[in-house]
């Protein structure tokens, strides 16, 4: 055993050189494991690991296995692009899952062009991501103009007639009150105040006078869970009426829920995964499969809405693989414009983005609203 | 004007805490002279501590709160051993990277202990606020408005009544003379720390039930403490504490009149405009210069 553990400890030492990358085909993952979103990027890594173990079960890829090259990019833009250069020429791994936040996102969608490397997708939502000509991009995530057009048909329904808006002062925050303003506007709804606030700032209770006196009906907010679970606190603190619906996927019911007990009831989400309704979601099988791997493993139930995020990256990153037929950057990049993927999402296939013959590839994910109502997730 | 009212009333809550954490920072700012980015994750631990005590362990919220402001004041005495002691006299540089080490060392044995996921505290104070004609206020939030204020005037008093406030007054003045006068700068430099650990240990602990606790929620109020500690001038509390109403201040206005986006920005730009016209800060004390 002892042999067998120290030749395990000096093949991994050694594996920047030739022995395992032989064996195991790499893939890159940069993601917020430190910093403000820790907590949704350790979930996405999660859920790829859960994937790799999955796929490495299951015989791997092209008959080799895969292993993952998990990297911290600590939630700053400038450490994104150091994981991203370290995984690409140091690791050398041909494709890469990331990097959660828009902002990182964008930070290191340079370097892809650089080195030539395509990078999957998995949480961003600002279209900035695939309409600036980078063909490495492949984005499994909705943008926020997707996002905004599945919401469309509940502006009726809820009887939306004036609109305020809280986002985060960022890519992501400011790129969903824009496309959401757009087409709230476009179906006659008032759009009221537009109000952002720092991504690290836990006290809103000026933005929430602000909109309080602005007196919509229904407040949009974007940003990640942590925020929202205090903005939701605070604006039952200042006795705001506003109906609350949170936008970009990346705030957990659950955790809502546990965190921000009673003042989470009544609030709407906009979600990508709904494992409280199984059967609501297009393949039943692979999000029963991915949430029976969640369990097994201990990791709490709030973190799902986020792993499955992971899950969907690699097994879409290893069909690429698979249809390029070899490991290769390039090769990867134009195999993935073909791959159909059975995700924990929905079906995954990727469209056309952006300036011609620098398209970026996009996917059209399923966009689920849901409500919280007594502690509980219901369908809206 | 109901706006405005609200404003005002937000501006005077968020002031007690600014105060609260400005107050810990000038009196080792001030004292020691070391540039503390600690002082952030003390902030973060007393937070921490109010879960691990109210929520793990079930003990009395009010209970867990004294307790949590004594682990505080011990965990910073601790580092002031363990650390500070070795390098008095060392240069302000090599002091800073030692503290900054500290700092992210800390904050990543925060995330360790209690990953990343953010931790709501409960508190026995009701949900619905206290509501005055069209403004209203949590009741929580009045509690860490008395707790703060309650704070600040008990250390106002110890550093000017007692013999210790003397003692470290006198530190601060000119420390080889008082040395000379037979003040053990080694127990000031302790119990300074100690203090000023100790209410940025009680900030994080009456402000972790009203937000939730994470483990980076010590950057931003660090960058805060700073922020009032040049605006008020070091080492002074009454500087700090009026410091930390006026930023607070110019954040609620600057974000409910000028931008929200520019919230931060605001507080910053007032303490430029302070620092063109008054360079040692509002309240700086006198001291020997060289």
């Amino acid at each position: 055993m002892n042999r067998t553990l120290a030749t395990f400890f000096v093949a991994a030492a050694l594996s920047s050189g030739s022995a395992m990358s032989q064996d195991a085909i790499k893939i890159g993952v940069t993601q917020p494991l430190t910093g403000a979103f820790a907590a949704s990027g350790n979930y996405v890594t999660e859920g790829a690991k859960l994937a790799e173990t999955a796929i490495n079960a299951s015989g791997g890829v092209l008959g080799r296995k895969i292993q993952l090259v998990i990297e911290d990019n600590k939630s700053n833009p400038t450490e994104a692009v150091a994981t991203a250069e370290k995984l690409i020429s140091k690791d050398k791994v041909p494709v890469m899952l990331g990097a959660w936040s828009s902002t990182l996102t964008l930070a290191v969608m340079p370097k892809l062009m650089e080195y030539g490397v395509p990078m999957l997708v998995e949480t961003s939502s600002s279209g900035k991501i695939t309409v600036s000509g980078n063909p490495w991009i492949f984005r499994i995530s909705p943008t926020s103009e997707m996002e905004a057009k599945a919401f469309t048909g509940y502006v009726k329904t809820l009887g939306i007639k004036k609109a305020d808006f809280l986002a985060t002062n960022n890519d992501f925050g400011l790129g969903a009150s824009k496309e959401f303003a757009e087409m709230l506007k476009a179906n006659g709804v008032q759009v009221g105040v537009v109000e952002t606030m720092d991504p690290k700032a836990t006290d809103f209770a000026a933005q929430l006078a602000k909109i309080k006196a602005s007196g919509g009906d229904t407040l949009f907010v974007t940003t990640a869970v942590e925020q929202a679970t205090l903005i939701l606190k605070q604006a039952k603190e200042q006795q705001l009426k506003a109906r609350i619906i949170t936008t970009g996927g990346s705030v957990s019911p659950d955790q809502l829920i546990q965190q921000a007990g009673p003042a989470a009831d009544g609030s709407l989400h906009l979600v990508f995964f709904t494992p409280w309704f199984p059967e609501a979601v297009k393949n039943p099988d692979v999000a029963k499969r991915f949430v029976a791997a969640w369990n097994a493993k201990g990791l709490p139930a709030g973190g799902l809405t986020e792993g499955f995020r992971g899950w969907d990256g690699i097994t879409t990153i290893v069909e690429g693989i698979k249809a390029a037929g070899k490991a290769e950057p390039k090769a990867i990049q134009q195999a993935l414009w073909g791959v159909k993927v059975k995700g924990i999402n929905g079906d995954i296939a990727f469209i056309k983005q952006g300036p011609a013959g620098q398209e970026s590839a996009q996917n059209v994910p399923s966009v689920y609203l849901v409500r919280i109502d007594g502690g509980k997730v219901v369908k809206n | 004007m109901d706006q405005l009212l609200q404003h005002f009333l937000n501006a005077l809550m968020l002031g007690g805490t600014y105060a609260l954490l400005g107050i810990g920072l000038t009196l080792i700012f001030g004292i020691m002279r070391v540039v503390n980015f600690t002082h952030g994750e003390l902030y973060a631990f007393g937070a921490y501590m109010m879960y691990a005590l109210v929520m793990l362990s079930g003990a009395n919220f009010f209970v867990a709160l004294a307790l949590a402001v004594v682990l505080g004041a011990l965990l910073g005495a601790a580092l002031e051993f363990v650390l500070l002691r070795r390098l008095r006299g060392a240069d302000i540089d090599t002091t800073m990277l030692v503290m900054i080490g500290a700092w992210i060392a800390l904050q990543n044995a925060e995330q360790l202990a209690w990953t990343g996921v953010a931790k709501s505290i409960d508190n026995p104070f009701p949900a619905a606020p206290l509501v005055i004609g069209a403004v209203s206020v949590g009741w929580n939030r009045l509690f860490v408005f008395a707790v703060a204020l309650v704070l600040i005037g008990m250390t106002y008093l110890v550093i000017q009544k007692t013999k210790l406030g003397k003692a470290m007054r006198a530190t601060f003045q000119d420390r080889d003379t008082a040395a000379l006068m037979g003040i053990q700068i080694g127990h000031i430099h302790t119990v300074t720390f100690a203090l000023g650990s100790a209410l940025a240990a009680a900030a994080g602990a009456l402000l972790g039930p009203v937000f939730v606790a994470y483990p980076s929620m010590g950057d931003l109020a660090a960058a805060k403490a700073f922020a009032i500690v040049i605006l008020g001038g070091l080492g002074s509390i009454p500087g700090a504490t009026i410091g930390g109403f006026i930023l607070a201040l110019a954040e609620e206005l600057g974000a409910g009149y000028v931008s929200s986006g520019y919230r931060d920005a605001m507080g910053f730009l007032l303490i430029i405009a302070i620092l063109v016209f008054k360079p040692t800060g509002l309240f700086a004390q006198k001291e020997r210069i060289g």
